[in-house]
């Protein structure tokens, strides 16, 4: 079971993210658990100071981007 | 360099078009296809190569660079990282939080908060294409040090008790993103970011140059002479509080300032107004109300605003 994380204030690249991740994560067939995160105070505390940003399993993979869903299936791998 | 660009335009006018060279039809249309495929290929290679360096430098590095600065360096680096760092409104609480938290002094990173938005390369790109290499340089110079001067006061007055809304003594880990980017996806995040941006500037840049070319062609030269002119002394103020409740991307200030030059507005005064609506925006206000009391913000916004205010008389003074 992996857990993804989406962290974001809630704009629209966010959301963007938030389904590419979603569609990068059925591709693979990965079991996963998908979480989106809007509190500033928690996005802080992840050390990401730029939104949008993704983290598997509790560890920050990127920040203030929107990579495609291919780019994401490598890096959910 | 821009050579073909130059025959095309030729081209197109002279022989497609078939306007008379000494007409100002045909020079106002010339000056319009040259300098539209003039900025739209500059803003592309330099978007370009602009975005491919920042996938080198993400945030969490920018900080990391910053936190190990003594307190003047820790400015200067700030103000200058803030020009290559792109600036998201909605990305500016964790931004905020994770300057603080990570030890980082208030004033520094108020530093950057200034510069990151105002100064930045889509803008200067605009203001080279439209106005030339002096304003331009002007324009990076005067935010660079309105965002030093800004953070250096702010720092000085120890305004750490105006933050709310989060503990700032917390203190996060800065963890660096390791992120191994092979580099078919740097490039193909760069060009998607250079294709987006393209593609909300090009109306603007459009207008932009379709002023310039309509001043070029047919506004009479002692028009542009008042170019400099002094203009009221209120004329500064005014201009960076009117600047504020705009809220637009540099991109689409740029030709407006176009228009504004053309009907005789002194040099500092558009430049004031292009600082105060990317530098001073009210939805960044809204936001950072989040954490900081709304005293800091005046403070914040007033320094800012003095810093815009003073480099805009001191440019209508020196250009006199």
């Amino acid at each position: 079971m992996k857990k993804i994380q989406i962290f974001g204030g809630g704009c629209a690249k966010c959301g963007v993210l938030y389904q590419h991740a979603e569609a990068a994560a059925k591709a693979l067939g990965l079991e996963y658990e998908l979480e989106k995160v809007s509190d500033y105070e928690k996005i802080a505390e992840a050390g990401i100071m730029a939104t949008p940003a993704l983290a598997v399993d509790g560890k920050v993979k990127f920040e203030g981007r929107v990579p495609t869903v291919e780019a994401l299936k490598g890096i959910l791998k | 360099m821009f050579k073909p660009v130059q025959l095309f335009a030729d081209w197109l006018t002279y022989g497609v078009f078939g306007l008379g060279r000494e007409t100002l039809a045909g020079g106002a249309v010339n000056f319009f296809v040259f300098d539209t495929i003039k900025i739209l290929a500059m803003l592309a290679a330099i978007i370009y190569a602009v975005a491919v360096m920042r996938t080198f430098l993400p945030a969490s590095k920018v900080r990391d660079i910053i936190l190990k600065k003594s307190r003047f360096a820790g400015h200067l680096w700030a103000a200058a990282l803030g020009i290559a760092t792109p600036f998201c409104t909605c990305s500016a609480i964790p931004l905020f939080l994770g300057f603080v938290q990570t030890g980082i002094p208030l004033g520094i990173t108020f530093t950057f908060l200034v510069a990151s938005p105002m100064i930045n390369e889509i803008a200067l790109v605009m203001l080279f294409g439209l106005f030339g290499f002096k304003i331009a340089a002007l324009y990076a110079a005067s935010g660079f040090t309105i965002a030093v001067a800004a953070g250096l006061i702010i720092g000085r007055l120890n305004l750490e008790h105006l933050l709310e809304g989060f503990d700032p003594s917390k203190r996060v880990q800065n963890h660096l993103l390791g992120e191994n980017m092979p580099w078919t996806e740097r490039f193909s995040y760069a060009r998607d970011y250079m294709l987006d941006i393209l593609k909300k500037v090009w109306p603007f840049v459009l207008i932009g140059v379709g002023v310039g070319a309509w001043i070029h062609g047919y506004v009479p030269q002692d028009l542009l002479a008042r170019y400099t002119g002094e203009g009221k002394w209120y004329a500064v103020p005014l201009a960076t509080l009117i600047g504020i409740p705009v809220y637009a991307g540099c991109s689409s200030v740029v030709p407006l300032i176009g228009a504004l030059s053309g009907k005789g507005v002194a040099l500092g005064t558009m430049l004031a107004f292009m600082m105060a609506v990317t530098g001073l925006s009210l939805p960044e206000f809204m936001i950072l109300r989040r954490v900081m009391k709304l005293k800091l913000l005046f403070i914040f916004f007033g320094i800012v605003g003095a810093g815009i205010m003073f480099t805009g008389f001191l440019f209508n003074f020196v250009m006199r």
